[in-house]
């Protein structure tokens, strides 16, 4: 089960401004280790630059941040090193063989090929994908990319993995079969930290953050706010939140 | 009446079978949906519409006209809005609504009142060049160049994909708008939530139509009778549901577990009591309506699977 006093992301008062404007604005919040956390947000809502600071992209202005046990001043070559990225946009080399994208992504991180060779044998079998892995990925049904490069974001055994819209444009019977990969891997300890702006996505998650003009707004289980905000999906939840004026 | 007719229509790109024996009518002055994951299609049932494509076989008209012998006239009736967005980056917002009009031989002066309630909202950054625009921001742009030369029919290839919620609500209740003036508008979405926006739809996968009708009667289709099945360990949930010798479909949606159940009457106690046996205590079970992704799962497994 999760433990609660085990946190993964520690968050205080997190700040970052770019000359007169304050894209993100005092934000603090903690995630659990396994747990699945959904981080939302309009266009422009300081998502991005929230996530940067997190991954050691983007030096804050003020306030405190710690990911996997690493300080996002001082120790980001640590962070990059134990934390997974996957978005829906850049997952991975289109006219590379299954078996070279695993190869490039590994000795990235630094992990000799032969164990990498074997890798790729047991991701082939466990993703049921019955193709060799000198196929190229370009002749990969979109489903099955994806379901790819979220195992290959763990193959350097991440504590957390970074998720951006990992399910868009995929069909509904994929799209499930990506989530339970995500239950399975938040099920072995690994937290998975989602930013999206598709809200039935958000509702998978265990809790989640909606940030409005660079602050947090919100953050609870999907359950409770819509309960608070009596709204039947995340969606309506969204809608009221990110427009304060109806 | 009909705008849009699509008579058993294919089209293959080399190896790929696009589109596989389509049929649909588009009524005037609705809204029709085209809904589908990436490849299922869409974009060509538009490039077809809009006279870029040619049918391998079948045949379209769009307001009487056939698509191959009488494009040029189904051009000028048309709006289209492509999936990527593509006007001219280096142009200012004024000046890419400019040149649409100019093409159409129109000005934005005469057809302003068609446009004001999309452009008014971007019309405070109109020197902007379109590429320094925010997301919602070039939609609305886009749209509005679609519509400049009073179009009889907007097609709208994923208008809402990688837009936020907000501005993607504000889009449907545009489209409303539009609809009311007696537009009618093609819209595709890889969506399902955004299928009960529309009058009509198509729920398309790899080039084949699923089902087409209103969202109301595509979710009054689906055959079984669905549950919502709750545990605070979703993982051990799905695993624990598979592994139950009357479990038809298990799939993950949000909170819940959307379950079916092969007998016509399945029992909620006994369902609980496999559940507890097997370490999940806390689990609970509802009776829910089904929703479009539930009819489109549904028809997916029997299609490919059977």
């Amino acid at each position: 089960m999760k433990d609660s006093n085990e946190y993964i992301i520690k968050v205080i008062d997190l700040t970052r401004r770019f000359g007169s404007f304050t894209a993100v604005d005092k934000i603090t919040f903690s995630v659990n280790k396994g747990e699945i956390f959904g981080f939302l947000g309009a266009n422009g809502a300081g998502k991005t630059t929230a996530i940067r600071m997190l991954i050691g992209l983007l030096a804050p202005s003020s306030g405190i941040a710690e990911v996997a046990g690493y300080d996002v001043y001082k120790e980001t070559e640590k962070i990059k090193k134990s934390i997974g990225y996957m978005s829906q946009k850049f997952s991975l080399y289109e006219d590379l063989t299954i078996q070279e994208n695993i190869e490039f992504y590994g000795g990235i991180y630094g992990i000799p090929n032969s164990v990498l060779n074997e890798k790729a044998d047991q991701l082939i079998d466990k993703l049921e994908l019955h193709v060799s892995k000198k196929t190229l990925l370009s002749a990969l049904p979109l489903g099955w990319k994806q379901k790819l490069a979220f195992s290959i974001a763990q193959i350097h055994e991440p504590k957390v993995i970074f998720l951006d819209e990992p399910t868009g444009g995929v069909d509904p019977i994929t799209r499930r079969q990506f989530w339970e990969m995500i239950y399975e891997a938040s099920n072995e300890g690994r937290t998975i930290f989602v930013t999206t702006h598709y809200m039935d996505e958000a509702e998978y998650c265990d809790r989640v953050s909606i940030m409005v003009s660079g602050k947090i707004e919100a953050l609870d289980t999907p359950a409770r706010m819509k309960e608070y905000y009596n709204c039947n999906t995340m969606n309506d939840v969204f809608v009221k939140l990110a427009r304060p004026t109806n | 009446m009909i705008d849009i007719q699509i008579g058993e229509v294919s089209k293959s790109f080399g190896r790929v079978n696009a589109l596989n024996n389509i049929s649909f009518d588009v009524e005037h002055s609705k809204i029709f949906g085209i809904i589908g994951p990436d490849g299922a299609g869409k974009t060509t049932v538009f490039r077809l519409i809009n006279t870029l494509y040619l049918p391998d076989q079948g045949k379209i008209t769009v307001l009487g006209y056939d698509t191959v012998k009488d494009y040029k006239k189904i051009r000028v009736l048309l709006g289209y809005m492509p999936g990527r967005f593509s006007l001219y980056q280096d142009l200012s917002v004024e000046e890419n609504l400019t040149f649409f009009a100019s093409i159409f031989g129109t000005t934005i002066k005469k057809n302003y009142y068609l446009i004001e309630d999309i452009y008014s909202q971007i019309e405070p950054f109109k020197k902007r060049k379109a590429g320094a625009l925010s997301g919602g921001m070039k939609q609305k742009l886009a749209l509005s160049c679609a519509l400049i030369h009073k179009p009889k029919i907007l097609l709208l290839d994923e208008p809402t994909t990688g837009v936020d919620a907000v501005s993607r609500k504000e889009f449907w209740d545009m489209l409303k708008k539009l609809k009311a003036q007696g537009i009618t508008i093609v819209v595709s979405t890889p969506y399902m939530d955004e299928a009960e926006l529309c009058d009509k739809v198509a729920l398309l996968q790899k080039g084949r139509v699923l089902n087409i009708d209103t969202p109301q009667n595509i979710v009054s289709g689906f055959s079984k009778k669905l549950m919502g099945i709750k545990a605070t360990n979703k993982y051990a949930l799905i695993k624990t549901l598979r592994a139950y010798d009357q479990c038809d479909t298990c799939f993950p949606f949000g909170e819940y577990v959307h379950y079916t159940d092969k007998r016509d009457k399945p029992d909620q106690i006994e369902i609980l009591d496999y559940l507890a046996t097997n370490g999940l205590n806390d689990a609970t079970i509802s009776n829910i309506s089904p929703v479009i992704e539930d009819s489109f799962m549904e028809l997916m497994v029997k299609k490919y699977e059977r």
